[in-house]
């Protein structure tokens, strides 16, 4: 025990063991993914938000943005969405699971982590396999 | 313990004095944001590759129009707890924190707002 507690130590405290020191497991990935899909989705709100102001002033306004999401750069951050909201809603679902208490056998939490990453994955290209073969013949949007 | 009055013990708040409104706000958006996500990527998918007047005719439509707005808000409250919960978790300073939960909350309201907007210039 320190005789002078508001002291400052000289050497630094020992820290608990931090995430580098832990095998990294299906749960765990799940959970940091869910996240920063989370922080991600947060991001893509604003684009929601331009797509419908672009909307909403007139073709002037929303051939730019078009223009914007037809170029690869854009096509790769709508298919980045695509899927993070594809794995954050299923994931989600998958937590509201185990709110009711359902899923939290360590087997089950892991397999049903497995199914998420798989669906989200089959989700995000079918949307895209969808819009580009089905709606139309080229890349836009 | 025997200092709390009986209004205080039968509310089960706490020292807190508020419950986990948070939680359950968060619970509840979730559940109603998995229709509307769901109906958001078909409307999406439906209007690729479309013009303007596509998405002016769609969002007409009242069904849309609503499930539109519905969508929206709901983003918008799911959008602000979620960030106020990883902000509780990573930024410790206390003044920082403060400025970080100010700025959620006005960045988020502030794009919900012009999204409602453009929607009610859309509709009208």
């Amino acid at each position: 025990m320190a005789d002078i507690p508001h002291a400052r130590p000289t050497r630094p405290r020992p820290l608990s063991p931090h995430l580098q020191i832990y095998q990294w497991s299906v749960t765990m990935a799940t959970s940091i993914t869910h996240r920063i899909t989370g922080v991600a989705l947060y991001v893509g709100f604003v684009f929601i938000a331009w797509w419908l102001v672009a909307a909403s002033m007139g073709p002037e306004a929303y051939e730019p943005f078009l223009a914007a999401a037809a170029n690869p750069i854009g096509q790769l951050v709508l298919f980045g969405f695509t899927w993070a909201a594809a794995y954050h809603l299923l994931n989600g679902i998958r937590h509201l699971a185990w709110d009711v208490g359902y899923g939290f056998l360590p087997k089950d939490a892991m397999w049903s982590g497995v199914v998420v990453v798989a669906l989200s994955i089959i989700a995000a290209v079918g949307v895209f396999l969808w819009a580009y073969t089905v709606r139309m013949g080229g890349p836009v949007s | 313990m025997k200092s709390e009055t009986p209004l205080h013990r039968v509310e089960g708040l706490g020292p807190a004095h508020s419950g986990t409104q948070h939680f359950w706000r968060e619970r509840i958006t979730s559940v109603a944001l998995i229709p509307l996500t769901v109906w958001f990527g078909f409307a999406v998918l439906a209007l690729v590759g479309g013009r303007v007047v596509d998405v002016l005719t769609f969002f007409q439509h009242p069904w849309n129009a609503g499930l539109m707005g519905l969508f929206i808000i709901t983003l918008l409250i799911h959008s602000v707890i979620g960030m106020q919960s990883v902000i509780d978790d990573y930024v410790q300073q206390p003044g920082l924190k403060v400025f970080a939960l100010l700025l959620n909350r006005g960045f988020a309201w502030l794009i919900g707002a012009i999204s409602l907007v453009a929607l009610l210039r859309i509709v009208s």
